[in-house]
């Protein structure tokens, strides 16, 4: 492979300054990146090794009632943490559904945020594609794309974000610390990824060297602990990129929603917060009624980027689904098959987390 | 155990000792540890890396490589091209036999499919040949890509399989459909699979002057070894293959493939040794996969629900440069008793490499369709699938009209529906529900594989220690040959199973044939059998004919083998031990050989093959289209089992393969580049444990006498024949929606459910 400098700084600081060099990615457990690499995707002239510094793989409860989760936090450490699993139980019901229990075993918090697009084109280097090498075409466009974008994609690109975590993230407000050059910023999770618009290689809002140093779930997010839930519908039962999945959270209270949350993930190039869809629920009884206007209303702007106009069908019946699990409650335990239609079969033996 | 007999064919007695024990796999605390040395586990001093570049385009020719920017790279030793290699002793385009396919070994710089090797880099590191290999920045002129079964005009292809006729009927096929009360037409299609062994193909590959070492995976040690002496031009003498492991090969690893070859080329040319290992995407395309295909089924029935007329043709493709056509018509051959069959084959050339042998060629990819046809058709008739299945079971094979060697499927499908409790089956579609709401269907689909046979030697030898051994070029690709083919020797020379040094793996052993075809057992053990047989002979004549033995005058016929020593057959109290014999005689041992080989008569007098009846239970989720096996159970009949453990896990791996065909497994082709755009594990699809439901493999008793001197049948690939159509038919039994394109997808399912 492509011969590369190898870095380990001892602070953030140090981190951000070397990182901040043209041709420089962070390193973390490099479970996509050490893909990307071999791949010839991403050729980087320095890694800059995090996973040494200190101080970041806390969970720490805020005193506020909030948390906050360090970006070298693994995946499964996080969904494995018996007090956040059941502060925010829509997240780790995510985290579980990712991958395998190897790659959540390695994968951290912060490279999960910043993980990048499945799109075959992407990873293929023969293809063009406008991500990878800008204003080179789209290769996708006219291609192999099932489970490409139905929300936000432009002609430019139609990827998606992958991820299952930021999924209930996005819903429940988080926010991203990030370390950069002029200091410590926070900004909302929402604000993290860009819709491809004409610069779809400008993936998020970081800047060169920004480091993502923890994400905060503020003290309200805690209040959707009863009626939270992630839906996930996959090619294969388990290790596999979502199709389609929702996040669902909701708090009832005298028989009605108070407040809802709704996010969709593997519609579009960034986890996909449903605002005007969560209107709808506001001050209303959890009905199948409700919760199908609410799931037409979530996909309104929707439309196929190619061969994949299911996806949209499909995202409608998993927001009802989810906000009808979500209403009915949150499981005491994490089913076996995590975030899966399946989760509470009995040939789940198999599976269990 | 043997009873010795000279003067006829040695018959079989058995005393249980070994055959049918369920021993666990003698590498299997190898494997656990890590000690089990694999092809490219072998490093010997001086090795250098080798690394492919492969072609992006499908079709074209290379116009360029930056050959001086590869070499500038530090650690790279050298760069093979098609105007720097060392020259071969024939063509690599001439097929000498029709075991001999087309490779690319940088013969020219026309590209033919992608991911072609196009160059090889040689570095002191796997690092810097990657790096090298990368830095070559290729330049094409491109062609449009033939891509699909619908690439350009279809021809009918000479042969089929492995010289199978293309076309082949019993009856009138359209006066059976014409005469037909019910009548269903049907097209199926199965996609572009690939093997994906877990163990890539790898090569370390070392010339000592003419002479060439290689560990290399291999499932043919000697056809590999053939091919290399050809093409290389040296003696079979001065070539030493060792493939003691498999990590899987289901068929990629059976012939020679170009980019091994490409490994010892570039240890040639550099002459030091080379290691030459396949990265996952390389494996999309050198070394074999299965073609697509499109099925179309025309059957008939009378009012009764017998089928009156069968007419199954296949387009397949092959490439643009040779010729495999996956046989996926003859599926339907030798299941159904349907008066009239017509199977017919045609197909078009893709820019793809050439398509070969895979889990069940044919057999499973026609499977699938068949199956779901005649489920289709029994649903037409309003007769439950079994029942309809029993109606039109075939008590003579329906093509050629022979009789069966043996064939309990009548057994099979008795066992498995009574184990699965197919009787409470609702005939009609989406009667059954779980308590979470969930869809629930039942689908079953009737097993078949030929019982094939190739040829083997074994070589036998008892020794005065009292141990034996047998030697035999075998090849354990996980199935478990390590384990149940000493069984066989263990009991052929009448000793304890740790008493007999079993040498497999290496090609300075005996041929052992391909372990192909799920015939690797049968071939094998036959040959064992032969061989065990010769030096129990070899080692009575010792006794027999000297007086001091107290089983002198006792004659062949009259004894027996059993635990280290041979016994009057008429008095089983005079026995002696193998090293008595032996040091009375004053040898130090007596080996024999010993061959197995089909017998051509009894081919010609009968149909062989295994049955088997396979079970399936699906959930589909009614809103969301999302399907999950959760139940399976198949029943098997092979003739003799001879390790029921590794049989179980052979067919539980097939029926694994089997719901992988209907569920999972797709090669996703752009169809412009002509590339696989989910050349990885990560996207393309297999079973992972959470897909695969609980088993239940039944292996239903069976005697054939005909087969072959041990009654084997192959059990390596029927697992997935059945399987396949049982969970498809059980989705359609669950939703009511039949879907005829695999593998199934949510989308096929979700605006009809």
């Amino acid at each position: 492979m492509k011969q590369f400098d190898y870095v380990r700084p001892a602070t953030v600081a140090e981190a951000v300054a070397a990182a901040a060099q043209p041709g420089a990615a962070y390193l973390a457990a490099g479970t996509n990146l050490l893909d990307l690499m071999k791949g010839g995707v991403s050729r980087p002239d320095r890694l800059v090794d995090v996973t040494h510094l200190d101080g970041l793989d806390q969970i720490e409860c805020l005193a506020d009632g909030g948390v906050r989760i360090g970006a070298l936090v693994s995946n499964a450490d996080l969904a494995h943490d018996a007090h956040f699993a059941k502060s925010y139980p829509a997240v780790a019901e995510a985290l579980l559904s990712g991958a395998s229990a190897q790659l959540r075993n390695a994968a951290t918090i912060g490279g999960n945020l910043l993980q990048r697009t499945r799109c075959a084109y992407f990873y293929d280097a023969a293809s063009r594609c406008n991500k990878r090498e800008a204003g080179s075409g789209c290769d996708a466009r006219d291609g192999e794309n099932r489970t490409h974008a139905v929300l936000g994609w432009s002609e430019n690109c139609i990827a998606t974000h992958p991820s299952d975590f930021c999924v209930p993230l996005v819903a429940l407000d988080a926010v991203v610390e990030i370390e950069g050059r002029n200091g410590r910023r926070e900004i909302a999770l929402d604000e993290l990824h860009r819709l491809p618009g004409n610069t779809p290689e400008r993936e998020s809002a970081l800047e060169p060297g920004d480091l993502i140093v923890a994400v905060r779930l503020p003290a309200a997010a805690r209040g959707f602990a009863a009626h939270a839930r992630y839906l996930k519908v996959r090619d294969r039962t388990s290790y596999a990129f979502a199709v389609v999945s929702a996040a669902a959270a909701l708090q009832i209270e005298n028989g009605k929603i108070v407040e809802a949350r709704l996010a969709l993930g593997g519609v579009a190039a960034k986890p996909w917060r449903a605002r005007a869809a969560e209107d709808v629920l506001r001050n209303v009884a959890p009905t199948a009624d409700a919760f199908q206007e609410t799931a037409w209303r979530a996909l309104t702007d929707a439309k196929p980027s190619g061969d994949n106009a299911f996806k949209i069908e499909l995202a409608r019946r998993i927001v009802v689904r989810a906000l009808s699990l979500a209403a009915a409650g949150t499981p005491a335990r994490i089913a076996a098959l995590p975030a899966s239609p399946f989760a509470s079969t009995s040939g789940a033996i198999h599976a269990r987390a | 155990m043997p009873e010795l007999n000279l003067t006829s064919a040695p018959a079989h007695l058995r005393h249980g000792s070994n055959i049918g024990q369920p021993l666990t796999r003698r590498d299997g605390v190898l494997k656990v540890r890590g000690q089990a040395t694999y092809a490219a586990d072998n490093h010997p001093p001086g090795m250098l890396f080798a690394v492919m570049a492969v072609a992006s385009i499908a079709r074209g020719r290379v116009t360029s490589l930056d050959v001086a920017a590869a070499r500038r790279h530090p650690g790279v030793v050298d760069v093979m091209t098609s105007d720097h290699k060392p020259e071969l002793a024939i063509d690599p385009e001439i097929k000498t036999n029709p075991f001999v396919f087309r490779m690319e070994v940088l013969q020219s710089n026309e590209v033919r499919y992608a991911n072609q090797p196009i160059a090889v880099v040689i570095a002191e590191t796997l690092e810097a040949a990657t790096e090298g290999a990368a830095l070559l920045a290729p330049r094409y002129e491109t062609l449009p890509a033939l891509v699909g079964l619908d690439a350009g005009e279809s021809f009918v292809p000479p042969v089929v399989g492995v010289g199978n006729p293309t076309e082949n009927h019993r009856g009138d096929v359209e006066a059976g459909l014409a005469a037909a009360e019910k009548q269903i037409d049907a097209i199926y299609e199965t996609p572009p699979q690939y093997h994906n062994a877990m163990e890539p193909h790898a090569i370390v590959a070392s010339w000592n002057g003419d002479s060439l070492q290689i560990d290399m995976p291999t499932q043919g040690l000697m056809l590999s070894l053939a091919r290399v002496a050809e093409l290389f031009g040296i003696a079979h003498d001065k070539i030493h293959i060792r493939s003691p492991f498999l990590g899987g090969g289901f068929g990629s690893k059976g012939l020679m493939a170009g980019p091994p070859v490409l490994g010892i080329m570039a240890a040639k040319l550099v002459g030091k040794p080379v290691k030459l290992v396949l990265r996952r995407e390389q494996m999309y395309g050198p070394v074999g996969h299965r073609a697509p295909t499109r099925q179309r089924l025309r059957i008939g029935a009378d009012g009764e629900g017998r089928l009156t007329a069968l007419d199954h043709h296949a387009r397949t493709v092959s490439s643009t440069f040779d010729d495999f056509y996956e046989p996926a018509a003859d599926a339907s051959h030798t299941l159904y008793a349907a008066p009239a069959i017509r199977t017919s084959h045609d197909a078009v050339r893709v820019n793809t490499g050439t398509p070969l042998f895979m889990r069940a060629p044919g057999e499973a990819t026609g499977s699938i369709a068949l199956e779901s046809a005649i489920d289709e058709m029994a649903w037409a008739c309003g007769i439950d699938p079994l029942a309809f299945r029993l109606k039109n079971y075939a008590e003579v094979e329906p093509i050629t009209g022979k009789p069966f060697s043996s064939k309990a499927l009548r057994a099979c499908y008795e066992q498995g529906a009574a184990r699965f409790g197919w009787a409470k089956r609702p005939l009609q579609p989406r009667q059954m529900r779980d308590d979470d709401g969930l869809l629930v269907g039942w689908g079953m689909g009737t097993a078949t594989f030929p019982a094939l046979m190739f040829q083997a030697e074994a070589r036998a030898v008892l020794r005065r220690d009292g141990s034996g051994a047998m030697e035999i070029g075998a090849h354990d690709m996980g199935q478990g040959a390590w384990t149940a083919l000493a069984q066989i020797a263990a009991d052929e020379l009448g000793l304890d199973i740790d008493r007999v040094e079993f040498k497999a793996g290496s090609s300075d052993l005996p041929d052992a044939g391909i372990a192909g075809g799920s015939a690797h057992t049968a071939t094998a053990g036959a040959a064992i059998h032969s061989a065990g047989a010769a030096v129990i002979a070899k080692l009575a004549d010792l006794a027999a004919n000297d007086e001091r033995s107290p089983l002198f005058g006792a004659g062949n016929a009259g004894v027996i083998a059993r635990d280290g020593r041979l016994i009057r057959r008429d008095d089983e109290s005079r026995g002696e031990g193998y090293s008595e014999i032996l040091a009375r005689a004053d040898v130090a041992e007596v080996e024999a050989r010993g061959t197995g080989a089909p017998n051509p008569a009894a081919m010609e007098e009968y149909a062989m093959h295994a049955h088997g009846a396979v079970f399936a239970e699906v959930k589909v989720d009614p809103e969301l289209g999302q399907v999950r096996v959760t139940r399976m159970v198949g029943a098997f009949a092979a003739g003799r089992i001879v390790n029921p453990r590794m049989v179980q896990s052979q067919l539980f791996g097939g029926m694994i393969w089997g719901m992988s065909f209907a569920l999972h497994e797709e090669a996703i082709t752009d169809r412009r580049s002509g590339r696989v755009m989910n050349a990885n594990l990560g996207e393309y699809h297999i079973p992972v444990n959470a897909d695969v439901p609980p088993l239940d493999a039944i292996m239903v008793e069976e005697h054939d006498p005909h087969v072959n001197a041990l009654g084997i049948k192959g059990v390596g690939e029927i697992g997935i024949t059945g399987s396949a159509g049982a969970v498809a038919n059980a989705v359609w039994h669950a939703t009511g929606v039949r879907v005829r394109r695999f593998p199934i997808r949510i989308e096929e399912l979700l605006t009809k459910l």
